[in-house]
Formats: C-alpha cells, structure tokens, sequence
C-alpha cells in the first residue's frame, strides 16, 4: 500500500544523505521524496511515498525515528491529508493544437506559464491522479519534457506536525 | 581557559572520564596528537593498524560498560577502521571515534589522504559528526558522548578538519553539563499497562521459556534478570551476544540457543507457550527459519530500540523501554502478586527439557587421540574457574568462536567478548587488548583460529610494548574450519579456498614479538601448557594448539531449518 510519510529533521548537512541511505540500506521503497527548509531554519520539512506492506511501512517509520537527525515523524496516509504536487511540462503546441492544448489546460485548471511559437509551458498542480489524467488527455506525442515535484502533504484539521 | 581545538579535544576526554584511547596518528590528527602529547589525564595505546585501535577500543567498552575511545588520521586512517566501527554497530557497542580530517578549505578537493569519512561510516554508526565550527567542538564531544552511550549504545564518529585543531587559535572552553537534543529522546521506562500484561502473561504459561541477548549485558540488568528468572523458576536461555548475563552454572540455565545452541534449549523455544526475549533481536543465526520459530508461543519482547520490535517475528506484548528499568518494575509486579504458575504444570515441562537434555548434545569424542578443540575449550574453563581470578575470554569467528561459547560457563556479564552480529574475524586479539588494559589484574584468554588470527596478527607487538599478558589460545586446524565445514556438509566436499596453506610457525612468530610461544600436539601436553601459561603471569603467552583437522560444530541447525530440525553429532543422532 501506499504511504506517505512527512517528518520533520535537523537541517543539516548529511540528514537526508542519511534518511536517502536507510532506504537504500534497507531495499525499502522510494517512490518520491521532497525536503525544504522550514519556517524554523533549523528544521526540514520531508516527504517520502513510499510502498510496502503494514509491517514493513511500520519498520520504515520506526528505522526512520531511529536516526538521530528526525525530531518528528508521521504518516499521513494514516488520516485525512492534502497531497499536492506540482508538475512543469512542455508541451508541443503548433496550429490547431494551440487552441485544444488551452482549453485542457482550463478543464485542469493548469496555468501556461511560457509560450513560444511551438510550444507551451505548463505549470499544474494537484494530486498524482490528477497530473496523471492531464498527461493521459494530452497524449505521448506531443509531451517535450515533463518535471515533477514529487508530492507534498499534510494533515486535515487540527493534527500539527511541528516541533 | 582558553583552549584551541586539539586542547579541547583532550579536556573533553578528561572531563568524560577517560583514560585510555586506541589510536595512530597522521598529517590530519597532528594537532590533536601534539596536545595529547603534552597532557597526561589520557594514555594513548599505538596500535599497528587502525583497525586493531577499533577492536581494542571495542574490547575495553564490552569488558568495562565505558565507551571506547579511537583517535586516528583522515583518509586510509578512517577508513582502516571501518570493519571495527561496523562490528561495533552490529553489537549495539558504545564507541567514540575521532578522525581528522583534511582542512576546511581542502574539502571536496580530493586532497591528499581526504576521504568522505562522515559519507563511508553513516550506513555503520549510531550517528556521526563532522565539526566545521571551532565553536562547536566542545558541544559536539559531549554530544557523541551522549548519544554512544544512551538508549542503544552504538558507534559515533566526530570528524575534525585540521583547521579546526590549530594550536594558535584558542577560543574559551566551555564544556555542556547536559546534553539536551529535539530529536534524540531514548525510552527509559516501560509502559507500565505492559508490564502487567507482561507479568499476566508469564503467570499463565504451563511451558514458558526466557530467551535473552546482549540488551541484559549492556543494560547492567544481570541482577535483575537472575532475579526474576529465579523467581519465577523457569527455563533461560541465552544468545552468543548475551552468554554471561546469567549464570551458565545455574540449572536453571539450558546453554545457548540458535543455529549451534543446545538441543533442550532449541527444542524448549520451539515447543513453548509463553517466550520472554529480553534485549534480544531475533538474529537470523538465533531464530533458523522464521516459519518454524515458535509456533506455539505468545511472546513478550522487552527491548530499548522499538526498531526491534517485530521487525522478523510478530510480538504480542512490547515493552520498549531500559531492559534493567523494565525487569525491575516487572519484579514489582510479581513480587507484589501472589499469582504463580501452577508448579506441578512447570515440573512437567522441566522434565521434557531433562528429557531433551539427556541426548548429550554437546558430545565429542573424548576418546580420540589427536586434540579435539572442545576439550581444549574444556580445560580452560575448567582450569580458569579454578584459578580463583577474574576470566575473560575474547574471541575471533568460526568454529572456535561456537566451541568457546558452548563449552566455556560464563558466570558474570561482560566476560565474553566476541563479534555477534558482523562475525568480524581478527576482532580476538586486539579486542583482548582492550579487555587487558582495562583489567590488568584479571586473566584475559583469546580463544581463535590460525585463519583469524591472522587478520590482526600485528597487535603482538602493541601488546609487548604496552606489556598486555594475554593468553592466546590458537585451535590451529589448518582449515578455515567453519568454512570447511559448510563445505563438507553442503558442498559435497569441495574445499574451496578453505584451507590455509604456509602457514607461519606461530611458536617463532611470536618469540619473535618478544613474546612466549608454545606448540602443543599431544593431547596429552594440553592441561600442562595451559596450567603453565596462566602462571606465567608477566608475558604473553601464544598456545599453538595443534587440533583435530576434521572435527564439525555441533549440534546444528542448517540454514533455512527450524529449531526442531537439529543435527547432532552423527554418532548421536537421534533415530
């Protein structure tokens, strides 16, 4: 199943190489990871999707607490959360295709943030479905290049993850 | 006071009460090194290889409960020490390393003798350093400190650029009273709802079985554990990393468990109802096959790292918490309870453990004539326990390392010293060293192998200069022996590359160290050399026993086999 695990770490050189190496260490699954820093710039801010069954999710969570660097720890997955990503694409758009790619864009509710003759950059952001879906409606051919942010996340309500 | 950083490093030393430190020095660690020069709170031991430094270090800490302390140079100089900071990871042992590292300005410049050293150690210690602030030095010294020895003691690396330790730079010291960390808080107290779940549990079984490991030793619970053990009346059993922590002497104890454990011991876990695994992590070589491990058992598992926590086997009742915190409070609850098991019930269960006892599992050929390691292993124990002295007995890997832990009664926590979880061959005799140092009135035995010896063999001469008189017990077979013996039992006897050919006169080699060195071939010269070489009291004596070239460890548990499915010796086998 999929997890995705928010934690928070000391920002310093070396904490993620140290999260990084225990997935790698441990064959457990990366399915994305993303870190910045936080308000607090002592801290980061991580989130990993990850892919396992309960048990092995649960050692992830516990080898993750396990290291010195993280002060936090919490799976998201585990209540109700906003997963977000965010999705840069170029898009081939000549003739005809500039007025379809457009109107996709709109139903997506994406923002084209470049233009040339014949392309579009498109900036998109939303949950994997979503970005997936406006990959499917697009096509292969005319996809340039595509880069993603990796999902972000965090807890509905009055669950806080900060120190 | 104003201290640059090399002073710094060594008023941190003092002020963590450390007297000894296992190190070699090169162009990174000479700042540090000239301060130690001129101080005397802190004796450094030259080693000859800075893995032996990580060895003895890891001995000292294993024998004392104290962190060991390593002090070495950057590049080749930490990454010798790899092996032994790894070896101590996997044992959970409380280390201090300190690596110089290149200068600030020169990292990332590949240069001379500059190495990722923070980058190689991460995957192998509990956490590491790398100091970039002067200011930071002191507070990260005190921090290593705190994070080596609490919780699940492990390995910590400090790397120092050389910058860092200019001796013109001096800022003023200040040293942490406490260490006060967000992110580390090691669970001290069990969660008292468990323990008496715990102790309900314990109350009700009719074939219970306890089953401990190396927490018991690095958690000084020994006291509590025979306690409670005693109090309750029934079975234990330990694992190699916690042979010591209770009295193999005592008939409450049924020997070692695992893959080479006793066969009443492997077969009481497999056919219990209730297991009690203390500070125990369910080792592949302690559990055989995970399909077969205990089916009939609930499991109370009390452990400080919830990492362990039905990681491998599914526990019933967790207990994360200081295994001597939890024992105590569990023998509260007992004490404080009138409820026992029914003892008729536990008397029929000791009887089937009698019954399994009573196939001998440990029997050798007494009668042979060439020299069975065991009854070297035998005389030892049986010589040493006589000697009315304090013994510990370090070990390298293999099939002496299993002889020395089947047949030798340790009574006391931390006497046996030996590489559990990395299997480190070379890791006896330097960490004999360590044990020394630290007990320089106590006897000190390494039981090795001719292969392993070899692998650190150059601490010979650390240990004459030191003068560290240390018995090296060497079961010479010419054969990697455990090796040969996977080989001859899974490999239709293909020796392959087992067998260790021009092989050094090991009498020579070591009156050449300036030590004694003694062959024996006969059987019969055995008591003789060993009564000998613990009276002579002010050299280190090298026993180069001649063994039995064929001679197999049992009884066994092949890989992927349960705890039911043990091998004994083939003139034991059970019809």
């Amino acid at each position: 199943m999929r997890h995705i695990i928010s934690l928070l770490l000391e920002n310093e050189s070396g904490a993620l190489s140290r999260v990084a190496g225990l997935f790698s260490a441990r064959g457990y699954n990366i399915e994305s990871l993303t870190v910045a820093p936080t308000a607090d710039r002592s801290l980061s801010r991580m989130t990993i999707v990850t892919t396992g069954t309960d048990e092995v999710v649960e050692q992830i969570t516990k080898q993750l607490n396990k290291l010195v660097d993280v002060v936090r720890l919490t799976d998201l997955t585990e209540s109700a959360h906003v997963e977000r990503e965010m999705m840069l694409i170029k898009i081939r758009a000549e003739g005809s295709q500039r007025d379809e790619i457009r109107s996709l864009v709109e139903i997506f509710r994406g923002r084209i943030v470049d233009v040339t003759e014949k392309s579009y950059i498109v900036e998109m952001t939303g949950d994997g479905a979503k970005i997936d879906a406006f990959m499917n409606a697009l096509g292969e051919h005319s996809v340039l290049e595509v880069v993603r942010s990796g999902t972000t996340g965090i807890a509905r309500g009055e669950k806080i993850l900060r120190y | 006071m104003e201290l640059s950083g090399g002073e710094i490093v060594m008023e941190a030393l003092k002020r963590e009460g450390v007297e000894h430190i296992f190190g070699y020095p090169g162009g990174a660690a000479l700042h540090i090194y000239d301060a130690l020069y001129q101080q005397d709170a802190v004796e450094h031991i030259l080693v000859r290889h800075e893995q032996g430094a990580v060895h003895a270090a890891d001995g000292y800490a294993r024998s004392t409960g104290k962190p060991g302390v390593v002090l070495v140079t950057s590049g080749p100089g930490i990454t010798n020490c790899v092996t032994g900071i790894a070896t101590a990871h996997m044992d959970s042992i409380p280390l201090v390393v300190l690596s110089g590292q290149v200068p600030t300005r020169a990292i990332g410049s590949d240069a001379f003798q500059e190495c990722d050293a923070t980058g190689i150690t991460r995957p192998c210690v509990k956490h590491n350093f790398m100091v970039t602030r002067l200011e930071d030095l002191a507070a990260t010294m005190r921090k290593a400190f705190y994070v080596a020895t609490s919780g699940r003691p492990g390995p910590v690396v400090i790397d120092i650029p050389k910058d860092i330790t200019a001796p013109n730079i001096k800022i003023p010291f200040r040293y942490p009273e406490k260490v006060e960390m967000r992110s580390y808080n090691p669970t001290v107290k069990g969660h008292p709802g468990q323990i008496r779940k715990a102790v309900d549990l314990l109350i009700s079984a009719q074939r219970p079985m306890i089953y401990t490991g190396g927490g018991v030793i690095l958690s000084e619970a020994s006291e509590e554990l025979t306690t409670l053990t005693r109090e309750l009346g029934y079975p234990i059993t330990n694992t190699l990393m916690g042979l010591g922590a209770y009295p193999a002497t005592d008939p409450q104890f049924v020997g070692m468990l695992g893959m080479h454990g006793t066969y009443e011991a492997n077969m009481a876990m497999h056919e219990c109802d209730v297991l009690l695994a203390i500070g125990a992590r369910f080792d592949d070589r302690v559990t055989g096959e995970l399909e077969h491990f205990c089916p009939h058992a609930r499991i109370i598992h009390i452990d400080v790292d919830p990492a362990s926590i039905s990681k491998t086997v599914h526990v019933d009742v967790p207990i994360v918490g200081d295994v001597r915190h939890v024992l105590r409070d569990m023998i509260a609850v007992l004490t404080a309870s009138d409820r026992r098991a029914d003892p008729q019930v536990i008397e029929t269960w000791w009887e089937q453990i009698h019954r399994w006892a009573a196939t001998d599992c440990l029997w050798y050929d007494r009668e042979s004539s060439l020299i069975k390691p065991q009854y070297v292993i035998e005389k030892i124990n049986e010589l040493t326990h006589a000697s009315g002295r304090d013994t510990y007995v370090t070990s390298d890997v293999g099939q002496h390392q299993m002889w020395a832990a089947q047949f030798y009664q340790f009574d006391k926590p931390r006497r046996w010293i030996n590489s559990g979880g990395l299997g480190t061959m070379g890791f006896g005799l330097p960490a004999a060293m360590g044990v020394k140092l630290a007990h320089p009135e106590s006897d000190v035995i390494c039981v090795t192998g001719e292969a392993s010896i070899q692998m650190c063999i150059q601490e010979l001469s650390t240990m004459k200069q030191y003068d560290l008189p240390v018995i090296v017990a060497n079961l010479n077979n010419r054969y990697m022996g455990m090796v040969r013996q996977w080989q001859e039992f899974f490999y239709s006897k293909r020796y392959s590359h087992s067998y260790v050919d021009a092989l050094p006169d090991f009498k020579a080699l070591a009156e050449s160290y300036g030590h004694v060195g003694v062959r024996v071939d006969k059987q019969g010269d055995v008591e003789g050399a060993i009564r000998e070489a613990l009276a002579n009291r002010d050299r280190l004596t090298f026993l180069d026993f001649i063994t039995d070239q064929t001679e197999n460890v049992y009884p066994m548990i092949a890989a992927g086999k349960g705890h039911h499915e043990m091998h004994l010796a083939s003139e034991r086998e059970l019809a």
